[in-house]
C-alpha cells in the first residue's frame, strides 16, 4: 500500500475485521429481493414490447382478467397522464419508462402487468394480454438518430444548449460544450498530432440479481415496497410520482442489494407492484427474469467519439479537441456531461474544445453505470494519449505526469482542484515490479488513467448508545459492497469502542431521516460523515454526563478509549457502559442525530497498469497481469476498497473484450442472457494487483474519497494500448473482441 | 407438462410412442433455456436418467460403451476413457461448467442438434456409433449421420439414443479437439476442429481424421486435409494445406457469436493445431495403451 | 393440475413437498420448502446463484425439474456449517472480504465444496476453471480465489 500520509494512529480504521453483514451472507440468510414471501401473495408477470418502435392501437386484457388464478391486470391507463397534469418533463419520462401509455420506445418496454396465484397462471395470463401495435420506423445508433430526416421518439423534443434553439424537433436531447484557449495555436505548437474516431456498443451494468419488488397495499392508500436498490427514499419519490400520490404514503424498506453499479438508481416494477396490489387488495412479488434485465433495464451508453490530440516534443498536450455522441436510450439523459466534464480532466490543457450530444434511439434507456459516462471518453482520450506518447517515444506514464492535473490545477471543467492524488497514483505504477515484469512473446503492457468527481449529497445517521455501552448506527444508504463495515469502523473510532460493539443498520424510510442514493461513490464519504457527526453528539452529550456525575465543568472531561477521564484523574474513568448503565439518572437515553449536505467531496483518480496476450491467429486477448492503483483520501476499511478497485477493473476488463448489446435489424436485442453477453468469468482473469494510494481528502473527518467507481474508467484503453504494444494494432472500436482484433491484424499483415 | 422417469427403455419407447408430443431428456441443459426462451413446453417430458444402462460407461476390451444420458463429468472423471480418448474427453468436458457437466450428456449435446455441440466433431473423428432405440428395436447409425440440421436430426420422433459404442483406439494413434471462444469458459464454440491421426512404423501418417463444429449446418469432415496428411509427416506445407482446406470446408453464417470470414480462417487455425496435438499423442501411444 | 409430492434428503433432514411438474427445483426449495439461499440470477445455467449439491454433485437448481429431486440427497448453503459452526470456506469468505454484495456467494460457497471434496490441492488455474460456472460482478475474483486456496489449506490441516 502506497501511504503518503501515516495514519495518525488509528484504532479501526483502516483495518481489516469481519464485515458486519457477513454471516448472513455466507449462510443464505441474508434476505435479497426475491427472497420476501409475505401471506397471501401474489405473483406479478410484466407484459413488454416485442417492438423497438411502435404505437399501442390498443390492448385488450379481458382474456387474461378471465383466467383461473388471475387477480389484477393493469395497463399504463391505470396510471395518472402525468403529461395531461403538467408534471416536469423529467418526471414524465421516469412515468412512461414505467409503463407504456402512447408508444413503446424500445424492445422490452413495459406495456401491462398481472398478478395471480401462482407463477405459472401470472405468466399464462401475461401472455394473453392482447395488445394490437402499429409499428412504427426506428433508430438504433447516434449515427441513425442524428441522421437528416430520421425517425423521431419524441415529436416535440427540441436540442437544449444550443443558441439559438432549433426550430424542428430532432432525436437530440441536447449539446454540452467546454472551451478553453484557441485550438488553432494549440495544434500549431504541436510537433506530433493525432486524431482518431472511436465507437462503443451499449454494456449492462451486470448484476447478478435481478430487478425485485413486492408490494403490499393498503384500502386506505397507504402501501409499503419491499425491493432491492440503490436508495428506498429514491424508489420512494420515483414510485409516488408515477402514481400520484404523496411519498408520505408510501414505505419502502431495503433488501439486501444483489449488485447496482448505478443501474439500480432508478425504478422499473416498484409503481407497478403497488397498482396490482391495490387492485387485487393483496400483496404482489414482480422479479424480473435475466432477459427481461437485459431488454429493459441499464445499460449504458453506446457512442461515437472523435479524439484528436497534440503534444510538444517535451510531452506536453498543446491541444486537445473532443467531439462526442452518447445513446441515451429512448429518453434523454444520457451521461455525455459527465463525459465531457471528465474526458480530460486529467491533465492541465491550456487549449480544448469538449462538444457533446445526448443522442435518444430506440433502446431501453440508459441508467447510470460507474462512473457514467467516462470510460468511454477515456478510452478514446487514454488510447490518443499513447499513441502520442510513441510518436514522441516518451515514457507512457512520464507523458501523463509532464501533463498532471495538481492541487490548483484549473480542471477542464472548471473548477480548481484542491490537493488530488493522481501523479501518486502514476508513481504509485511506476514503482511497482509489474511495470518492469518481463513479457513473453505475442505480450504487450498498456497503461492508462481515469478520473471521476466523485459524489456527496444528503445523508443522515442516527446512533443509540444501548444499555450495556454497545451502540446501534442506523443509516438508510442500502449497502451495496460494505458500507456497513466503513460505518462500524468510523463509529467504533469516534467512540472508543471496539467494532464489534457496534452494530450498523439500514433502516426503512419512516425510520431513518433521508439519505440520497448509494451512488456517486457517496456512503463512506457522506453517510459516513453523518455517522461521525452522531457519534461526535453523542460524546458530547457522554461528556456532560460525566461531568454531571462527578460535579465538574465539561471542559474537565476528555473522552478518551471509550471511557470518560478527569483531565487532572482527579476521578476514576467512566466508561461508555457505565454511563449507559446509568443513563436514566443523567438525561435519558443516549442516542444523536445527523444530518447533512456532503462538505465537499474528494475527487478520484486511478492509473492501471495492463499486460495482455494475443494470439495473433484467432485474435483472442487475455488479460495476464493486471495492475491498479487508486487514491482512496483514506481506506476506511481497506478490504473493500480493494474491493471496489478489482471489481471496476474486471468489469471494464469485460467491456474492454467481449460485453455488447447486439441487436438485430428490428430493434429486437439477440443476446440477453449471460452465455451471449459475455461477462468475465474467473478463468478469464488473473489476480488483480492493487495499491491503494492515500492522499487525504481535507473535507472528510477521516480523509475519505470515493473509491466506488473510477477503477472503471481507465481499463478499456489500459487493455486496448496493450494490445498494440503486443500486437502493433491500434483497436478504436469495442469490444475488442477477437474477431475486431483479428480483422485488424488481417490488415496490417495486407 | 408431466414428468415421467421410466426405468427401462422398453417402457421409455412407449411412453415416446403413446404422446405424440413427448419428448426425451438427459440433463436439460439445454432444454430448459429453450422453454425459457419461449419454445412449447413438450406435454410429457420423459426422464432417461433413471435407466440404469444409459447412465454408465463401460469397457469390454474391444470398445468403450457410453450411456446415451452419462453426464459428461463421468467421462472426463474416468482416468482410462480420457488416457484413451483425451481428445473426444476435452470435448466433453467443455460442455459449460462443471454444474452442466454433471448434467450435460453426449446424448443430449449430439440430439440438441447445435452445429456448435463440442462433443460431435470428437465423435465424429472418432467413428462413433450411436445405437437408437424405438417402438421396433434397435438400430445402430454413425454419430455423423445423426444432425441432419440445426435441430434437425435423422431420429423418429419415437426414438432416442440408448449408448455410443466407440472402437478402442489403436496404438500409435491420438485424437484432438479445440474450440475457439471469446472466453475462457461459458460459451458456444465459435469455432470447433477434431482431428485424429494414426502413425505409420516410420512416423509418416497412416490415416487422419478431420471435422469441424460451427461452421456449417452440421458437422463437416475435411476430406482434402485428411488426403493431404496421409503419407505426410505434417510439415508446415502440408498443415498449411490442411489449414487452407479447412477453410475451404466451411459454410458457416455471420450471427452474433462470429462472422463468416472469422470462422474460415480460424477454423484453419484450430484444424492445423489439433492435427498437431493429435500426433503429439500418438506418438506416446506405441503399444496398446 | 395435481401436484406431485417429493420426497428428498435436504440438508440432512427427510423432507416432503408438492410441486407443479414444470417447476424448477430452484423455485420449489424457495418457495415450497422456504430455502432462499440459492439465488435465481439468469434462470439457464449461466451464473451459478443457484448451485447446491445433489448427491455429491454441484448443480444449478434452476436447471432441474423439482421432480427430478426425488429420492436424491440435497444439499444447500443453509447446509453449509454444521450445527451453527461455520464451514472452512465460509469461514475463509468472511475472513478474506470474498463478497461484496453477497448474491452470488451461496453458489460459489457450494461449488468451492464440490471442487475441494474432490480436489483438496487445486492450484490457481483449477480453482478459477471450477468456479468459472459462477459469475460474480462485484469482486473480479481476486478474493474469492484466494478465500478457496486458504480454505483449501485449512481443510488439508496445513
Amino acid at each position: 500500500m502506497a501511504i503518503t500520509e501515516e495514519n495518525p494512529g488509528y484504532k479501526w480504521v483502516g483495518t481489516r475485521p469481519i464485515r458486519p453483514d457477513g454471516l448472513e451472507k455466507v449462510t443464505g440468510k441474508a434476505r435479497f429481493g426475491a427472497d420476501l414471501v409475505l401471506p397471501g401473495m401474489l405473483y406479478g408477470k410484466v407484459v413488454r414490447s416485442p417492438h423497438a418502435h411502435a404505437r399501442i392501437v390498443s390492448i385488450d386484457t379481458s382474456a387474461a382478467e378471465s383466467m383461473e388464478g388471475v387477480k389484477a391486470v393493469i395497463t399504463g391507463a391505470d396510471f395518472p397522464d402525468l403529461a395531461a397534469n403538467g408534471a416536469h418533463p423529467s418526471d414524465i419520462d421516469v412515468a412512461n419508462n414505467a409503463i407504456a401509455r402512447d408508444k413503446v420506445l424500445y424492445e422490452g418496454h413495459v406495456v401491462a402487468a398481472v398478478a395471480a396465484i401462482t407463477r405459472e397462471q401470472a405468466e399464462a395470463a401475461a401472455k394473453a394480454v392482447a395488445v394490437t401495435y402499429e409499428v412504427l420506423p426506428h433508430v438504433l445508433t447516434v449515427d441513425e438518430a442524428m441522421a437528416d430526416n430520421a425517425p423521431l421518439l419524441h415529436e416535440a423534443m427540441i436540442t437544449k444548449g444550443v443558441d439559438p434553439a432549433p426550430e424542428e424537433p430532432s432525436n437530440i436531447a441536447s449539446k454540452i460544450l467546454h472551451e478553453r484557449g484557441d485550438l488553432d495555436q494549440g495544434f500549431g505548437e504541436a510537433d506530433a498530432v493525432v486524431e482518431r474516431e472511436f465507437s462503443t456498443k451499449p454494456v449492462h451494468q451486470g448484476y447478478i440479481e435481478p430487478h425485485a419488488a413486492v408490494a403490499d397495499a393498503n384500502s386506505d392508500g397507504r402501501a409499503h415496497i419491499w425491493c432491492s436498490s440503490q436508495g428506498h427514499f429514491q424508489m420512494r419519490a420515483y414510485t409516488a410520482t408515477v402514481l400520484g400520490v404523496s411519498p408520505g404514503t408510501l414505505k419502502v424498506t431495503a433488501a439486501e442489494i444483489g449488485g447496482g453499479f448505478g443501474g439500480k438508481t432508478v425504478i422499473y416494477l416498484e409503481p407497478l407492484a403497488v397498482r396490482l396490489s391495490q387492485r387485487a387488495g393483496r400483496p404482489v412479488k414482480l422479479v424480473m427474469d435475466r432477459d427481461e434485465v437485459f431488454r429493459a433495464t441499464g445499460p449504458t451508453s453506446g457512442t461515437r467519439i472523435k479524439v484528436k490530440m497534440g503534444v510538444s516534443k517535451d510531452g506536453k498536450i498543446t491541444a486537445a479537441e473532443v467531439w462526442m455522441a452518447y445513446e441515451a436510450g429512448a429518453y434523454a439523459g444520457s451521461p455525455v456531461g459527465a463525459a465531457g466534464m471528465t474526458a480530460i480532466a486529467c491533465y492541465d490543457i491550456p487549449n480544448f474544445v469538449v462538444e457533446g450530444y445526448d443522442v435518444v434511439c430506440n433502446k431501453p434507456r440508459v441508467a447510470a453505470y460507474r462512473a457514467p459516462g467516462a470510460p468511454m471518453a477515456a478510452f478514446a482520450v487514454e488510447s490518443v494519449l499513447d499513441e502520442l506518447a510513441r510518436n514522441i517515444e516518451m515514457d507512457p506514464i512520464d507523458i501523463r505526469l509532464a501533463n498532471a492535473a495538481v492541487e490548483g490545477t484549473q480542471a477542464s471543467y472548471g473548477p480548481k482542484f484542491p490537493r488530488i492524488g493522481f501523479v501518486e497514483t502514476l508513481e504509485a505504477i511506476k514503482e511497482h515490479p509489474n511495470y518492469t515484469a518481463e513479457l513473453g512473446p505475442n505480450q504487450g503492457r498498456g497503461v492508462a488513467a481515469g478520473f471521476w468527481f466523485n459524489a456527496g449529497m444528503m445523508s443522515s445517521a442516527t446512533v443509540h448508545v444501548n444499555e450495556n455501552g454497545t451502540a446501534t448506527v442506523v443509516t438508510g444508504s442500502p449497502d451495496i459492497g460494505g458500507s456497513r463495515q466503513s460505518m462500524a469502523l468510523m463509529a467504533a473510532e469516534e467512540l472508543g469502542i471496539p467494532y464489534e460493539s457496534i452494530k450498523p443498520v439500514v433502516a426503512d424510510t419512516e425510520t431513518v431521516g433521508f439519505n440520497d442514493v448509494t451512488g456517486g461513490s457517496r456512503v463512506t464519504l457522506a453517510t459516513g460523515a453523518a455517522v461521525v457527526d452522531a457519534c461526535r453528539l453523542i460524546v458530547e452529550d457522554l461528556r456532560g454526563r460525566a461531568a454531571k456525575t462527578w460535579d465538574v465543568e465539561v471542559d474537565q472531561v476528555e473522552w478518551v478509549d471509550g471511557q470518560a477521564q478527569h483531565v487532572d484523574g482527579a476521578q476514576p474513568p467512566l466508561s461508555l457502559n457505565d454511563l449507559a448503565a446509568k443513563s436514566g439518572r443523567t438525561g435519558g437515553p443516549i442516542s444523536a442525530n445527523a444530518s447533512l449536505n456532503s462538505r465537499g467531496v474528494g475527487a478520484g483518480f486511478s492509473t492501471q497498469l495492463c499486460d495482455v496476450e494475443v494470439d495473433p491467429e484467432t485474435g483472442v486477448t487475455r488479460v495476464v497481469r493486471y495492475l491498479t492503483a487508486q487514491d482512496a483520501g483514506r481506506a476506511i476499511s481497506p478490504d473493500y476498497v480493494e474491493g471496489q478497485m478489482q471489481g471496476g477493473v474486471v468489469q471494464g476488463i469485460g467491456w474492454a473484450l467481449n460485453e455488447e448489446y447486439i441487436h438485430d435489424t428490428e430493434g429486437v436485442m439477440e443476446n440477453p442472457s449471460f452465455l451471449d453477453y459475455r461477462m468475465p468469468v474467473a478463468s478469464d482473469l488473473p489476480m488483480i494487483d492493487c495499491a491503494i494510494v492515500e492522499v487525504p481528502n481535507p473535507a472528510h473527518p477521516y480523509g475519505v474519497r470515493g473509491v466506488g467507481e473510477v477503477g472503471i474508467v481507465p481499463p478499456m484503453a489500459a487493455v486496448g494500448n496493450a494490445i498494440h504494444d503486443a500486437v502493433d494494432v491500434r483497436m478504436t472500436e469495442l469490444p475488442m473482441s477477437p474477431i475486431k482484433v483479428l480483422e485488424a491484424l488481417n490488415e496490417n499483415d495486407g | 407438462m408431466k414428468y415421467v422417469a421410466p426405468s427401462s427403455v422398453e417402457e421409455a419407447a412407449s411412453l415416446l410412442s403413446s404422446s405424440p408430443s413427448a419428448q426425451v431428456f438427459a440433463g436439460a441443459t439445454d432444454v430448459v433455456p429453450q422453454i425459457r426462451a419461449g419454445r412449447p413446453a413438450p406435454d410429457v417430458l420423459v426422464d432417461l436418467k433413471k435407466i440404469k444402462e444409459l447412465v454408465a460407461l463401460n469397457s469390454d476390451g474391444d470398445k468403450w460403451t457410453v450411456g446415451a444420458a452419462t453426464p459428461t463429468a463421468y467421462l472426463t472423471e474416468d482416468d482410462a476413457f480420457s488416457h484413451e480418448f483425451p481428445g473426444l474427453a476435452e470435448a466433453a468436458g467443455l460442455i459449460g461448467s462443471d454444474q452442466i457437466q454433471n448434467r450435460s450428456s453426449l446424448g443430449g449435446n449430439l440430439c440438441n442438434a447445435s452445429p456448435a455441440a463440442d462433443s460431435v466433431p470428437a465423435m465424429v473423428v472418432n467413428g462413433v456409433r450411436a445405437v437408437v432405440a424405438g417402438p421396433n428395436g434397435t438400430r445402430v447409425l454413425d454419430v455423423s449421420e445423426v444432425v441432419t440440421g440445426p435441430g434437425q436430426t435423422a431420429l423418429d420422433d419415437d426414438e432416442f439414443i440408448v449408448e455410443f459404442e466407440i472402437d478402442k483406439m489403436p496404438s500409435r494413434s491420438g485424437d484432438a479437439y479445440l474450440r475457439m471462444i471469446p472466453r475462457t469458459e461459458m460459451d458456444i464454440a465459435v469455432v470447433g476442429a477434431g482431428a485424429r491421426v494414426t502413425l505409420a512404423d516410420d512416423g509418416s501418417i497412416e490415416q487422419a481424421v478431420l471435422a469441424l463444429g460451427a461452421v456449417a449446418p452440421t458437422v463437416v469432415r475435411i476430406p482434402d486435409a485428411e488426403q493431404a496428411l496421409v503419407g505426410s509427416t505434417a510439415d508446415e506445407e502440408t498443415l498449411n494445406a490442411v489449414a487452407a482446406a479447412a477453410s475451404e470446408a466451411c459454410d458457416p453464417i455471420d450471427d452474433k457469436r462470429g462472422t463468416v470470414e472469422y470462422r474460415k480462417q480460424v477454423a484453419g487455425v484450430l484444424a492445423k493445431r489439433a492435427v498437431v496435438i493429435a500426433i503429439e499423442r500418438a506418438e506416446q501411444r506405441n503399444g496398446t495403451n | 393440475m395435481p401436484r406431485t409430492h417429493i420426497t428428498t434428503v435436504i440438508n440432512g433432514d427427510e423432507t416432503e413437498f408438492l410441486t407443479e411438474d414444470s417447476t424448477s427445483l430452484l423455485n420449489a426449495l424457495r418457495d415450497e420448502v422456504g430455502l432462499t439461499g440459492a439465488k435465481e440470477g439468469c434462470g439457464t445455467g449461466d451464473c451459478g446463484a443457484c448451485s447446491i449439491l445433489v448427491d455429491d454433485r454441484v448443480n444449478c437448481a434452476c436447471l432441474m425439474f423439482a421432480p427430478e429431486a426425488d429420492g436424491t440427497v440435497i444439499v444447500t448453503v443453509e447446509g453449509l456449517a454444521d450445527s451453527g459452526e461455520l464451514h472452512p470456506l465460509q469461514q475463509c469468505f468472511l475472513e478474506g472480504a470474498a463478497l461484496q454484495c453477497g448474491i452470488c456467494t451461496p453458489g460459489f460457497l457450494m461449488a468451492a465444496k464440490a471442487l475441494l471434496d474432490k480436489n483438496p490441492d487445486p492450484t490457481e488455474t483449477e480453482i478459477r476453471y471450477a468456479l468459472a460456472g459462477n459469475l460474480c460482478r462485484c469482486t473480479g475474483y481476486d478474493k474469492i480465489i484466494r478465500a478457496v486456496q486458504e480454505a483449501a489449506r485449512e481443510m488439508r490441516g496445513q
